[in-house]
């Protein structure tokens, strides 16, 4: 484990899950998600749970996010918060 | 006091996990939209997961494979554990990504069930509705 690789991509997590829960636009907050799920995917891959990784990386970022964009398609985008 | 600030810092991982967890959990009890909601939800569990796998990492390990694990004659004898990170914490949270992932689906189907009998998903405009009946 280097600590400098964990640390850039533990920072980045923080600032990914701030902004998908701050941004107005729901699809748009889909995607960051997304990003999110990919840098917790890189992050296990560094840690040595090759296993979780690639998990995660089918079914976090992939298949949570069509479920997150097809709800938001049959409801709406919008939101006041 | 220097010893306090070497503590601190020295886990900075761990005070890392928690801000997640804390992220996932205001998101959830703050944030009046369901999708909203449930990406925090989904943010708490992840970071739960990320705890419970950093548990199993060593310093100097590689990735739970055995090297030359086909050619089981010499090499058996000769597994060192130190060199492999631990695969216990791997395994149990294989389980609780999918659980998750589970659970966001259900949650979501709830959400468009929801949207259908009040053509919003907005937690205060469902609940002055439902004061309306």
């Amino acid at each position: 484990m280097i600590w400098q690789f964990d640390l850039f991509i533990l920072v980045l997590l923080v600032i990914t899950a701030l902004v998908a829960l701050k941004v107005r636009d729901l699809l748009s907050a889909a995607m960051i998600f997304s990003i999110y799920s990919l840098l917790m995917c890189l992050l296990w891959a560094e840690m040595g749970a090759v296993d979780v990784a690639f998990t995660e990386a089918a079914v976090g970022a992939g298949l949570s996010t069509v479920f997150l964009i097809a709800t938001i398609l049959r409801t709406t985008r919008r939101t006041t918060d | 006091m220097s010893d306090v600030l070497t503590f601190i810092i020295s886990r900075f991982n761990y005070w890392i996990y928690i801000v997640l967890m804390m992220i996932g959990l205001y998101a959830m009890i703050a944030k009046r939209n369901y999708v909203k909601k449930f990406i925090g939800m989904s943010i708490f569990q992840t970071a739960i997961i990320l705890f419970y796998v950093s548990t199993g990492v060593k310093s100097g390990a590689t990735i739970p494979i055995l090297e030359h694990g086909h050619d089981i004659g010499h090499a058996a004898a000769a597994i060192n554990p130190d060199h492999y990170a631990n695969p216990l914490p791997h395994v149990l949270m294989l389980t609780a990504i999918v659980v998750g992932v589970a659970t966001l689906g259900v949650a979501l189907a709830v959400v468009q069930k929801v949207h259908d009998q009040y053509e919003t998903i907005e937690e205060p405009e469902i609940l002055f509705k439902l004061g309306q009946e």
